[in-house]
């Protein structure tokens, strides 16, 4: 009785889980197909998941265009290391400070944090602070630091293991010794904090790198374009892929013309080639996504 | 206190005052600035002028936009849709966290959890073009492959506007679903042990098992998220607007929310006077709602309170 009932169980809770499985992988498997189909064929037949002919043009064809991919590559990696970096620093300075509610001033300054959650001035008003007043259109300032560099969210999160997890009589015993409050969250509190440091730099990693809205926003196409990340380059050439073409041209005449762009196709190896890191690095670091989330889900 | 004791006091604080300065600059630049920069939407907006040589307006950028159509049909988009995504969202991460739970192999149960939460680390750039392999009206899977399957004729998906609120859905749960499934097989692992073999030792099956003691015990995370999310309820993903979309304007009707029309107004428009009507219409809706159903909570499961 008992184990058919177990039996039972294991049958349809599978089978629920593998129907979530497969539709969260199908539009993967189709794109990546689609990536590889000929060009000719995906134009007549369409994107299927077993392609009838298969073809490496549309990677051939970025290669011979990996000037623009590929510095939209390395602007990926620059804003993805300065601004996650940036934003770790400012929060766990922020959180730390925050942590000593004893401190005279500190319950506002957390009041001023926590407001931001509630209250913003909108799309519009950002906009306009941003480059009326700071100037930062069409500059690399762009893409780093609206929005991203520091949120309550992740401050918060910090905050509270700071003040759970870290026995407060370590912190009294070092500032005994005579060490300073720098020197006591360097050397103390963040080699204590290493797995809340990994899953929320990770997840703002993850954001910058996923970012287009800063660059739909703050860069123009004649005077912001050698600051094109990924995202904004796979953002432009689905409105339009001659846009990669037209990139190309611009920066590297000698190879235009020379092949034939696969302009079926090409849109999907270039998505392909966007979110490989991501399929690569990630079952590597999925506990520590998985922590991001449950901390950040649930409210302490 | 003696006036030594208050400066040693100082002494200890300043490297606090310290830390928090950076930060402080921050949410002043990003956050505290354009709080004050919402008065836009009360001037006769030109941007050479700027914001304080621009004449007030008083509330006529309110009466324009409340006086055409868009106010309410962006309105009803990004509210309407924002409480389907959390109905189907809830019922079916619960669903799942629920199946996962159960799964009695480990490395089983690990898999499933990596690859349906894939789709969450995404862009909605690229989700766009995920979707453009399906609904593409020339070479996409549907029309190409699944609709003459069928004998079923071919749909310009980005022109037709009668399947988008499916779609729209669909795609959001498919995005997110791994996220709240994530969050509520945490809660559900919480649960101690012992109030399943006490039901067991009492014949309970496991249907009985679900229905008395795993969906009581989940009420207060649904309690959190639903809090959090009618506080979001003017606010609407705009990647999922934009991109999945691909901005097609006659699917406006059914799937232009406010933060998609604030971004047409302001960029595409330059229209100082409606987008910036629209966002401060959404600020200020989003917070009175968030304070109240904070408010609610609070009242009734002080516990689940946010603040």
């Amino acid at each position: 009785m008992k184990t058919r009932e177990f039996k039972r169980t294991q049958v349809i809770t599978n089978l629920i889980c593998i129907f979530f499985t497969v539709c969260a992988m199908l539009p993967f498997i189709l794109l990546i197909a689609a990536s590889f189909t000929d060009n000719d064929w995906a134009t007549a037949y369409g994107f299927t998941f077993l392609p009838g002919k298969l073809s490496l043009d549309a990677y051939r064809y970025i290669a011979t265009r990996w000037s623009t991919i590929g510095h939209a590559y390395l602007m990926t990696i620059v804003v993805t290391a300065v601004g996650t970096s940036a934003s770790l620093f400012l929060s766990v300075l922020f959180a730390y400070g925050i942590s000593r509610q004893d401190i005279p001033g500190m319950k506002i300054v957390s009041f001023l944090l926590i407001f931001t959650m509630l209250f913003n001035g909108g799309l519009v008003a950002t906009y306009y602070c941003y480059t009326k007043i700071w100037h930062i259109k069409d500059t690399l300032w762009a893409l780093i630091v609206p929005g991203f560099l520091m949120n309550a969210f992740n401050v918060i999160l910090f905050r509270n293991y700071f003040v759970n997890s870290i026995p407060a009589s370590l912190l009294e015993a070092a500032r005994i010794d005579g060490a300073g409050e720098f020197r006591i969250l360097a050397g103390i509190v963040l080699p204590l904090s290493k797995p809340i440091l990994a899953s929320v730099g990770l997840m703002t990693g993850l954001g910058y790198w996923n970012d287009w809205q800063n660059g739909l926003y703050y860069l123009t196409a004649r005077g912001g374009s050698r600051y094109y990340t990924i995202q904004i380059v796979l953002n432009n050439i689905s409105d339009d892929v001659r846009a990669l073409a037209a990139a190309a041209t611009s920066q590297s005449s000698v190879l235009s013309g020379s092949v034939k762009m696969p302009s079926t196709t090409i849109r999907m190896a270039i998505a392909v080639i966007g979110i490989l890191p991501i399929l690569v690095i990630y079952p590597f670091f999925q506990r520590y996504f998985v922590r991001g989330i449950t901390l950040g889900g649930v409210k302490e | 206190m003696t006036a030594a004791r208050k400066r040693s006091r100082i002494r200890r604080a300043w490297p606090f005052y310290l830390m928090v300065l950076p930060g402080l600059l921050y949410l002043l630049i990003n956050n505290y600035m354009p709080m004050f920069g919402i008065i836009i939407a009360f001037k006769k907006m030109n941007y050479s002028k700027g914001i304080f040589g621009s004449d007030w307006a008083g509330l006529s950028n309110f009466r324009f936009l409340f006086g055409t159509k868009d106010a309410w049909s962006i309105t009803r988009n990004t509210i309407g849709y924002n409480v389907v995504f959390f109905l189907v969202g809830t019922v079916l991460a619960i669903t799942l966290a629920i199946s996962m739970n159960e799964i009695a192999s480990k490395k089983a149960s690990k898999a499933y959890q990596t690859l349906i939460l894939l789709p969450y680390l995404m862009s909605w750039v690229v989700i766009g073009y995920l979707v453009f392999a399906f609904l593409s009206a020339e070479n996409g899977f549907f029309n190409k492959t699944l609709l003459p399957m069928f004998g079923l004729k071919s749909v310009s998906w980005y022109q037709d506007r009668t399947w988008w609120p499916l779609i729209l859905v669909i795609v959001n749960t498919w995005k997110n679903i791994g996220y709240s499934m994530i969050i509520y097989y945490s809660s559900i692992v919480g649960i101690s042990t012992d109030y399943y073999e006490a039901a067991q030792i009492d014949g309970a099956t496991k249907w009985k098992q679900i229905r008395y003691i795993t969906l009581p015990l989940l009420k207060p995370t649904v309690i959190t998220l639903f809090i959090l999310s009618v506080g979001q309820v003017f606010r609407s993903d705009f990647g999922l607007f934009y991109q999945v979309t691909k901005n097609s304007g006659p699917l406006y009707p059914v799937t232009r929310t406010i933060d998609v029309y604030v971004y047409q107004a302001l960029m595409k428009n330059a229209d100082y006077a409606m987008s910036g009507a629209a966002s401060v219409y959404q600020s200020i809706c989003g917070f009175v709602l968030i304070v109240a159903a904070n408010a609610v909570v609070r009242k009734y499961q002080s516990s689940s309170a946010l603040f």
